[in-house]
């Protein structure tokens, strides 16, 4: 499913509002949650899973085909841990 | 970093204020996107949304585990899990936002 399909089946389900304000609803949500992390918070959608934000340390990496050492400055990434009940319901329970 | 810890209701909150819908309606709205993604991922599908990332089901093999406290072997099963990959987009907004 890509994100048009999900829009498409948001509008499906509600007739009674504009494809574009379905498409901005759903737009936003993302948004938000980017918005989010991008501050350093956490978004906890019970049942569903968790979006936050890890920091990968400092470290000395190589350039693999010169093997020269570079400096890889410390950085932050985005990270997702799935909810229980989702979990359990890819595994049919 | 501050911190906080968004919830549904903060979702909700923004979508309403984003379109000049009920909260209640809101936050149906919220609900029913997750659970879009949740169906669709539990009938096996990735999840594709541009600009944000890619939600992937893997299928994992049965192997021998051990309780790290006891050192008993316990098998675990065969099971799926779900990998989130996040775009460029999201990394690039999420490691530029969180530089000092």
């Amino acid at each position: 499913m890509i994100r048009s399909e999900l829009i498409q089946k948001i509008a499906d389900e509600n007739p009674h509002l504009y494809q574009r304000d379905v498409e901005r609803i759903v737009n936003t949500i993302f948004e938000e949650i980017i918005e989010a992390m991008a501050r350093g918070d956490r978004v906890e959608l019970r049942g569903f899973g968790a979006f936050s934000v890890k920091q990968r340390d400092a470290r000395t990496g190589r350039n693999p085909r010169t093997g020269d050492s570079v400096m890889v400055e410390e950085k932050h990434v985005p990270f997702f841990k799935t909810g229980k009940l989702l979990r359990d319901r890819l595994n049919g329970k | 970093m501050s911190e906080k810890t968004l919830t549904r209701m903060d979702l909700s909150e923004s979508v309403f204020r984003e379109v000049g819908l009920s909260r209640n309606e809101s936050a149906q709205l919220v609900e029913s996107v997750l659970t879009h993604i949740s169906d669709a991922l539990a009938a096996g599908e990735s999840v594709k949304i541009s600009s944000f990332g890619t939600f992937s089901v893997r299928d994992k093999a049965a192997r021998v585990g051990r309780n790290p406290k006891t050192g008993e072997e316990v098998p675990i099963l065969p099971r799926r899990v779900l990998t989130f990959r996040p775009s460029h987009l999201m990394k690039d907004r999420v490691a530029v936002g969180n530089k000092r």
